[in-house]
Parts: structure tokens; C-alpha cells; sequence
């Protein structure tokens, strides 16, 4: 892993740290507090800090999950190179494309 | 009477029961000598100082990688007598249980883990205070032998086998804490690679069972957080 990945992996722990804490608390208090899916919905809807939070959350997740993967391909398999550089980039872009468009729908829904 | 499995063979083998009786202060490598000497003088194994300093004689004993010379046989039988003497891991076997080292040298060479004096050799004595951390650091870890024990018992040296390994960098670390060493710009590139510092997952494999109580561990976090460190420019 090169020290460029390396930095990317450590930085975007960082941010998930908080990211997934707030996340679960989401969860928590959507669940615990019996919200309807129109609840749910009239509080995301134009709200700039949940679609601030789930971006980040996204990018996060979409930066460190394939570098996480990246090193447990090349462990675990023989599967090396320029084509698994390329699978990984591929799978961040569709974590990015999924992960944002879910957060648009939220708050433009 | 101490009932010993030895791996006979190379990569392809099979273990070979022997009978040997248990003395008095008796050593792995008294056992092994015993094998060969008395028993069945085909057997390869290696061992140069059997007092502990030249760390030719590891072997993995009863699943875990020790210096036999040290190792005396009470420390790791059970109620059962019974000891099973492999290679280490992670190396070439050249027959029984004598591995092919180069390897692992190599790597030392890669992680450009020799001193570069630089333009400044012949300038006489450099004074190094030994309270400065980078003495200390550097202190920390120089007694390494270079016996491998570290290497074989290291998860990711066996699952990427381009891994330099915790030797080649717990040296490494030496030299970049060595204030005299004027090699740094291309020993922290050889370790920042893919193959290099970052690859270690911290199981601690190598602190646990060096031999010398080194913690390569805490070399390659030092490397970790200087790579870092010069990847944000924060370091020439």
C-alpha cells in the first residue's frame, strides 16, 4: 500500500469514526422513537446538515472501503495489479453514485 | 524419554519419530545434536554459537518459532514428552530443518537497511548524546541478530510475500533515528512502497516472540508516522 493510500485509509477512519457513531445514533432515534417513514422524511427533506453529514459519510465510506478490500484481495488471492486497481476505483464510483443519490433522494424527496 | 517428531524433507516431507532420552538442563538443540550424532547423521539442521548470539539455530518448536540453544526442553514439554521440531516458516526449506535465509537478507537490502556515511565519513567522530530520542529510538532496536524468528512468525509476510518484514524494517527504523546516516530520502521510499511499512497489521507476531524482546512493531509504527509525516511535507 502506498503512503498515499495509506494517509486516505487513516484519514477516512477518522471521519467514520464520528460518521458511523452518528449514523447508528440516527438509527436509534428513528427506530426507538416509532418515526413513520413521513417523519423520517419531513426531517430530511431541504435539511442541509443531513445531506452535509451523509456526503461526507458516503465519501468516506467510498475512499476507505476499497483500499480496506484492496489490501484483503492481495493477501488472500493472487489477484494483483493494474486490473485490481481498476476494480476498486470502479467499486468507490458506484459507493459514491449510490451512496449520494440515496442522500439526494432524502433530501430532495 | 522425550518422543520427538522431526520434519524430514524439504517443501514435500514427512515427520520422523525419534526416542530421545531427557537429561538434566537439556536444550532443543542438545536434542537435535543428540538426533544427529547418535541417531541418524542424514539429519540437517544449522547452529554456529549455541550460546544465544548468532541466531542460526531457529527452529519452530512445538508450533512456535524459538533459538533452540535457548530453549530448554522443560520449558516446552508437556506431561506427554513429546516435541515436534519444524523450519520456520515462511522461508525455503534447503532440507529438514535448515532454511534458506537469502531471502530474507535480501529484504534488508531493499528496505536499504545498511548505514550511508554519506560525504562526511572521514570528518572524524560524530558525537551522539544517548538521551536524544533518536539515540533512544534507535537504541531501542539494534540488538537485532537477524535470526528471522520476527519473519516466521509474521501473518503478513506469509499472506504478501513481497513484504519486507519486521527485521528489514525494525533496521530501518534504526538507521532513520541514526543522526550520522545520510541515506534517509531513499531508505523511506524503499519502505513507504507497496510491499513496505504499511503492509503490517499490527498482530504484534514479531514483538511476541523475539528472542532479543525487540518490538518491531513499534519500529514500524515509527516508519508509518514518518512516511506520513514526509508524505505531508512536514520532512525533506
Amino acid at each position: 500500500m502506498s503512503a498515499a493510500l495509506f494517509i486516505a485509509q487513516r484519514a477516512t477512519a477518522a471521519i467514520l469514526a464520528f460518521a458511523v457513531a452518528g449514523h447508528l445514533a440516527t438509527i436509534v432515534y428513528a427506530v426507538r422513537g416509532g418515526l413513520t417513514a413521513a417523519e423520517v422524511l419531513a426531517r430530511t427533506r431541504h435539511n442541509g446538515w443531513f445531506l452535509a453529514f451523509y456526503a461526507l459519510f458516503v465519501i468516506a465510506a467510498a475512499i476507505h472501503a476499497p483500499i480496506g478490500l484492496r489490501n484483503v484481495v492481495r493477501e488472500w488471492s493472487s489477484w494483483r495489479g493494474r486490473s485490481l486497481d481498476y476494480a476498486l476505483a470502479a467499486f468507490c464510483a458506484l459507493l459514491v453514485v449510490m451512496g449520494l443519490a440515496a442522500a439526494l433522494a432524502l433530501y430532495a424527496a | 524419554m522425550l518422543k520427538v517428531e522431526v520434519w524430514r524433507g524439504t517443501r514435500q516431507g514427512r515427520f520422523q519419530s525419534f526416542d530421545v532420552p531427557r537429561r538434566e538442563h537439556q536444550t532443543i538443540l542438545d536434542v537435535v545434536t543428540e538426533i544427529q550424532r547418535e541417531q541418524d547423521a542424514t539429519l540437517a539442521y544449522r547452529f554456529a554459537c549455541r550460546v544465544g548470539m548468532c541466531g542460526s539455530c531457529a527452529m519452530t518448536v512445538n508450533g512456535r518459532p524459538r533459538w533452540t540453544c535457548r530453549t530448554r526442553v522443560a520449558e516446552v514439554v508437556g506431561r506427554d514428552n513429546r516435541l515436534r521440531l519444524e523450519p520456520l516458516p515462511n522461508f525455503t526449506v534447503v532440507k529438514d530443518l535448515a532454511v534458506e535465509m537469502t531471502g530474507f537478507f535480501d529484504k534488508w537490502r531493499d528496505a536499504k537497511g545498511y548505514f550511508e556515511p554519506g560525504g562526511h565519513a572521514g570528518e572524524g567522530f560524530a558525537v551522539v548524546s544517548p538521551t536524544t530520542p533518536q539515540r533512544q529510538a534507535a537504541d531501542a532496536g539494534i540488538e537485532c541478530i537477524g535470526c528471522g524468528i520476527c519473519y516466521a512468525a509474521c501473518d503478513v509476510v506469509a499472506w504478501e510475500p513481497d513484504y519486507l518484514g519486521p527485521a528489514a524494517l525494525n533496521r530501518a527504523w534504526t538507521l532513520v533515528n541514526d543522526v550520522r546516516d545520510a541515506g534517509n530520502a531513499e531508505r523511506m521510499a524503499a519502505v513507504a512502497a507497496a510491499s513496505g511499512c504499511q503492509a503490517c497489521h499490527v498482530h504484534m507476531n514479531c514483538t511476541e516472540f523475539c528472542p532479543k524482546g525487540l518490538a518491531p512493531t513499534y519500529a514500524i509504527a515509527g516508519l508509518k508516522r514518518e512516511t506520513i509525516a514526509r508524505a505531508l511535507g512536514r520532512r525533506n
